[in-house]
């Protein structure tokens, strides 16, 4: 009836709401290294902190050192890591041996705290088949450099863990932009159908290239997609090891404990470029926001609480960083140590038995070589 | 032996697999307590439960990266693409990553997926139903492609794909689904990928051939004979890769060759096959390889399909310019 009044349908704007809000940024560590949430503080002996510490601090070297190594022209493709070690070495640190970590091309330091030696990450950035011959009993995959495609992988992987009975999980990495990807929700909503133990990152470290966050989505938090897959979802400071740790910890525990996946965002930033192969960052961000990011530099604030614990000094910071240069000083000679690719070599990893035609080419290419 | 159809030598063929290897995995839309679109999996999962015959949610993509994943945790899927005009969904999972998974991990890694999906014209299918896309799968390192045509063949060449340790991928063509019975054993038996077959003898004419285009071929070689022309058609079986010896040896003997397909002109395997033939064999050409091919327009709307597809009239036409060029 016309006259009737309109019965009220459901109030969209405010279901929104209601959803965002729901998604309140997790954060242990304040910038000052304060904890100000001791509720969610985990359960990690003076040892294990000191160690994150040390993995931050020459994770931090390392990636100044593999920036200067790229401009001299001894590593090829690098896209820097400084401002996300909380992110990326925080979550890392909450995985066992058995975990599968299937990464981004921004997260070789995950990989390398897993077990893949230093000197196949170099061979990987200088584009060397070696460098992605992953050690038996080292759960990782080379780095991905299909935006997405680590998604999908994950959730198979998951349930390749799930039906053999594992008590294990598959973590995964993106960052904001690869939030927009197909395989993004693809991933996520697979895992969530076969309740598979994944656990799903997204680094937001506000750009995609020079793409601000905000041109991606109207999302307010990336968290908030994990809705459309029914699955857990949290939003934690990126910048800060212990809510890393903490959101990371806990998804892992309901993941072997057969309650399916978690996607987790961390709020993160990159002090440096995208890549190293010509990005300016100066084109799009500000000094101002750059300024700001600094100020929550992870180093920073977990340096501040663990000094204040008596767990940290100069001295023990600057043996970390001592060991990190020969280290990598090592590394980088086994990686030049490394004999030269021949094409020979690329034909033997393409099958396990070589078709008729690609053995016709190898035999063309082995009298090449052998010239 | 029993007579069966091509879609029963191919459930039967899953059947053996998943008897077989406890690591077998058949998945995708619709394939479980369905038994598939086509009843290419009936059965199966009631036999061997929902661990190891299960359905997904509708995306492609997602199957795909469900294989590598899955593949990367020691298991050996069977993936099914419901039809392959869907294979633009999950281009990158193919060609992007398990076709180099290999390769990309230096061996580490593998990827022994098969990908079994129906394609194929003449059964006035929907848009995107019918397309032959095997050309675009062909020109992709680290891939299989086979395309079996009879029940003998499509059994003996799963089994095969199944256990070989890289991908491969399997396209079912859905006109030759039932369109005959042929006699094929109950128990297990193996067809070698890479491997063509002369499905016919003959001396004045060679035509390669593969899909359900054997089957026009044949009767086009029939026709031909009563005019007193010998004709010989290999059956590719495989397309990637391509078994070279086979088409050589035929050329070589009888001097003329065609190649035949349903794909547009554009597409599918024919000007690679022409090719090789070129490079191989021109001095024992009499007359230049031509090319039986469908028109290089977007695949017909259903109506259009017998003016649109290739059949054996046309490849008694161009049989006959090779022979008297």
């Amino acid at each position: 009836m016309a006259s009737k009044s309109k019965k009220t349908v459901a109030d969209a704007v405010k279901q929104l709401e209601k959803v965002q809000d729901q998604y309140e940024t997790l954060q242990i560590l304040n910038e000052e290294g304060e904890v100000i949430n001791e509720a969610a503080m985990p359960e990690l002996s003076d040892e294990r902190l000191q160690e994150l510490m040390k993995r931050m601090v020459y994770t931090r070297i390392l990636d100044q050192r593999s920036i200067s190594l790229n401009r001299q022209g001894r590593l090829g493709f690098y896209a820097p890591t400084a401002g996300q070690e909380a992110s990326q070495l925080g979550s890392q640190f909450a995985l066992e041996k058995e975990d599968f970590i299937l990464p981004g091309y921004r997260d070789v330091p995950q990989l390398i705290w897993h077990g893949l030696p230093l000197h196949q990450a170099f061979l990987f950035s200088r584009g060397h088949f070696k460098g992605n011959q992953i050690p038996e009993g080292v759960n990782v995959i080379s780095p991905q450099i299909i935006i997405g495609a680590q998604y999908i992988q994950a959730a198979g992987v998951a349930l390749g863990m799930k039906k053999r009975g594992a008590k294990s999980v598959a973590i995964t990495y993106t960052g904001d932009g690869g939030a927009s990807q197909g395989d993004f929700y693809e991933g996520i909503n697979f895992a969530g159908a076969f309740k598979a133990p994944a656990i799903f990152i997204v680094q937001n470290n506000r750009f995609a290239i020079s793409t601000p966050v905000e041109k991606q989505s109207a999302a307010k938090t990336i968290a908030q997609k994990a809705v459309a897959a029914g699955i857990p979802g949290v939003q934690v400071d990126g910048m800060d090891p212990l809510a890393v740790y903490a959101a990371v910890s806990d998804a892992r525990e309901r993941a072997v404990n057969g309650e399916g996946p978690t996607l987790i965002e961390t709020l993160t930033y990159r002090y440096g470029p995208h890549t190293m192969a010509g990005d300016d960052p100066t084109r799009y961000r500000t000094t101002d926001l750059d300024n700001e990011w600094e100020k929550k530099d992870p180093l920073v604030r977990f340096r501040k609480f663990l000094e204040k614990k008596g767990l940290w000094n100069e001295e023990m910071e600057n043996e970390v960083i001592e060991t990190a240069k020969e280290d990598i000083k090592e590394a980088i000679k086994k990686a030049d140590d490394t004999p030269k690719q021949k094409v020979t070599d690329l034909m033997e990893i393409m099958y396990e038995e070589m078709p008729n035609h690609l053995q016709e080419q190898y035999e063309i290419y082995k009298e090449k070589e052998s010239k | 032996m029993a007579q069966m159809t091509m879609i029963q030598a191919i459930t039967d063929a899953l059947r053996t697999e998943l008897r077989n290897d406890p690591n077998v995995l058949v998945f995708g839309e619709d394939v479980g307590v369905n038994g598939g679109v086509f009843r290419a999996t009936e059965g199966l999962q009631k036999e061997f439960g929902e661990e190891r015959v299960f359905d997904t949610p509708l995306a492609e993509s997602g199957i795909g990266g469900l294989a590598i994943g899955l593949a990367l945790q020691g298991y050996r899927p069977a993936m099914e693409i419901q039809f392959f005009g869907f294979v633009y969904e999950v281009m990158d999972s193919i060609s992007g990553q398990m076709a180099r998974m290999r390769y990309r991990s230096g061996g580490r890694y593998t990827s022994p997926i098969t990908i079994r999906s129906p394609f194929g014209g003449g059964v006035h299918t929907p848009e995107m139903h019918a397309d032959s896309l095997e050309g675009l799968m062909a020109q992709q390192p680290g891939v299989k492609v086979v395309i079996p045509s009879t029940p003998y063949d499509a059994k003996g060449l799963l089994i095969s794909s199944i256990r070989d340790n890289d991908p491969v991928i399997f396209l079912e063509h859905m006109k030759l689904y039932r369109s005959f019975r042929q006699e094929v054993p109950e128990e297990e038996y193996t067809i070698p990928l890479g491997k063509a077959e002369v499905k016919r003898e003959g001396s004045d004419l060679t035509i390669v051939t593969y899909g359900a285009m054997v089957h026009e071929s044949l009767k086009a070689a029939e026709e031909l004979e009563k005019e007193g022309q010998s004709v010989e058609v290999i059956d590719l079986r495989t397309i990637m890769p391509l078994d070279i010896d086979t088409i050589i040896a035929s050329v070589e003997k009888t001097g003329r060759a065609m190649v035949v397909q349903e794909a547009q002109r554009q597409a599918g395997m024919a000007a690679h096959i022409i090719a090789e033939i070129n490079e191989r064999a021109i001095l024992s050409l009499e007359a230049p390889v031509l090319r039986v091919a469908a028109p290089d327009t977007v695949f017909p709307f259903s109506q259009a399909e017998s003016v649109w597809l290739p059949n054996y009239k046309d490849v008694i036409e161009t049989a006959k310019k090779v022979l008297e060029f």
